[in-house]
């Protein structure tokens, strides 16, 4: 593994008794860079990013991750234990319908706190102080850290995401369309968010979107997907300014300008 | 005088898979070597392959022939086989771009669009936003727009938000496409000055500038894009 890149993915494999899923992916992560993961329905990137954030086993292949301490995990033959603190700690994971990623029965508060009390800290007053320091963080109201997140907006619940994963400052962070569900002018807000944590933070992002639009602000590099297999990578510009690929060259041709 | 950037027989053809494998070729063995302290004008017809050229240099287009190495902290790097990692830190660093059309996240303020090249700099957000502050000022953007998003700008101040944002952090290499292309004449002058200071600290730039009076006056010289000659388009079978 070189010694730069957070994580690294050799020939890894998911395959569906379908024949769908994701086949021999390679792929490297370094720190601080965001990673768009394009494609159409089926294409098995939401298949990939699950893998990789271990919520799937792979059938094949090698996946190794480096922590903020150097030390390389292999994610899939080293321990479930380990596995385990590694995603408390180290990853994030934002989902596109945010009653996935949120508890929608407890608190703004409690939900942010959560990640915290997982590894140790018990002390009431410090809990509060770093959520309500989350919230304003993500632009959401201090004030509204008593409420549930259900009486939020669909933007708020998806900036709430973001505190309940970086409140244990992670190095990786997994997004599955986190833009799927919001309209465009709260999609701006979120973006501009996300843009600002990843400098701020040094954070890694590893996000599937079919939207080429957000790739394009928000990506340094892009892969493009099909069939379960990856067909293009590079630099975001230069996959959609000059795509190579004829899947990708459809993909960028059929964006709708504005 | 030192070298930044070396081209060597540079070609580009695009395919077009969706028109049954079109090829169109756009660069044919182009050569080219820029120096510190110079600026060259890329020259030629609409359609000779100014913009693709420029692209071509900043690795925007991938080519499929040819070298080109570039001077990075010290070394010649090739950049048709760097990695993108680093393709990444030569453009924070040491090659810029200055497009002719601003594409941001939509709501971010002026200000901190000019700021963020300072940023990975190792300024402040403060210090990087006063730096934004002068360079908005000496394009003659009012300070009653900095804290709005650039979205609802002419195309005038959009293209010296793009100025401020691309040369603000001074790099070694700077590639500029038509930058004064919806200038008036008082704006022109300031962008002119800006190119020549940055010829004084050394940068080399490489640029189109339609406008004679621009080009007169920033270019030691010319560079003459060939557009390529070619056999009618061939179709793959």
């Amino acid at each position: 593994m070189r010694s730069d890149t957070i994580l690294e993915v050799r020939q890894l494999s998911h395959l569906y008794a379908n024949g769908q899923g994701c086949r021999q992916i390679d792929l490297d992560l370094y720190p601080g860079e965001v990673l768009c993961l394009v494609g159409e329905s089926g294409s098995g990137k939401s298949t990939l990013l699950d893998t990789l954030a271990g919520r799937r086993v792979p059938q094949s292949g090698s996946l190794r991750f480096r922590d903020r301490q150097g030390t390389f995990h292999d994610l899939i033959h080293g321990d479930t234990a380990t596995r385990r603190q590694l995603a408390r700690r180290e990853w994030g994971h934002v989902f596109q319908n945010p009653r996935d990623g949120l508890r929608m029965n407890v608190s703004a508060g409690a939900n942010i706190s959560e990640r915290l009390m997982a590894l140790g800290q018990r002390h009431y007053g410090h809990l509060r102080a770093q959520a309500r320091d989350w919230l304003e963080r993500v632009e959401i109201d201090p004030a509204r850290l008593d409420d549930l997140p259900a009486s939020f907006s669909g933007g708020m619940q998806q900036r709430l995401q973001i505190a309940r994963n970086l409140v244990t400052a992670p190095s990786l962070v997994f997004m599955d369309e986190p833009t799927g569900g919001l309209d465009v002018s709260v999609q701006a807000r979120f973006l501009d968010l996300v843009r600002r944590l990843v400098h701020e933070h040094g954070l890694a992002i590893l996000m599937v979107t079919h939207d080429l639009g957000v790739a394009r602000l928000l990506a340094h590099r892009t892969v493009v997907m099909q069939h379960g297999r990856i067909v293009e990578s590079g630099l975001t510009d230069q996959i959609l300014d000059d795509p190579q690929h004829a899947y990708t060259q459809l993909l960028v041709s059929s964006i709708v300008q504005a | 005088m030192t070298v930044l950037i070396q081209a060597r027989g540079l070609s580009k053809t695009f395919v077009l898979h969706q028109q049954d494998g079109l090829t169109l070729p756009v660069l044919h063995d182009v050569s080219l070597t820029l120096h510190s302290g110079e600026c060259v004008a890329l020259c030629g017809p609409s359609g000779a392959g100014k913009s693709s050229l420029l692209k071509a240099l900043y690795a925007n287009y991938l080519v499929q022939q040819g070298s080109l190495t570039l001077l990075h902290h010290g070394q010649m790097v090739e950049l048709t086989r760097a990695t993108p990692p680093q393709l990444i830190a030569i453009r924070e660093q040491t090659l810029g771009y200055v497009s002719q059309f601003l594409r941001v996240i939509p709501r971010v303020p002026a200000l901190d669009l000019v700021a963020e090249p300072l940023l990975p700099r190792g300024y402040t957000q403060a210090e990087a936003r006063r730096e934004a502050g002068e360079w908005l000022a000496r394009l003659n953007i009012p300070e009653r727009l900095w804290q709005l998003p650039p979205a609802t700008f002419s195309g005038g101040e959009q293209q010296r938000v793009n100025i401020a944002r691309g040369m603000i952090a001074p790099r070694p290499i700077l590639l500029l496409d038509e930058p004064t292309a919806s200038l008036d004449a008082a704006n022109r002058q300031v962008v002119i000055q800006l190119i020549q200071e940055a010829k004084a600290r050394g940068a080399g730039l490489i640029g189109i500038f339609h406008d004679q009076d621009t080009r007169e006056a920033v270019a030691d010289r010319l560079y003459d894009v060939q557009a390529v000659k070619l056999p009618e388009p061939t179709t793959e079978d």
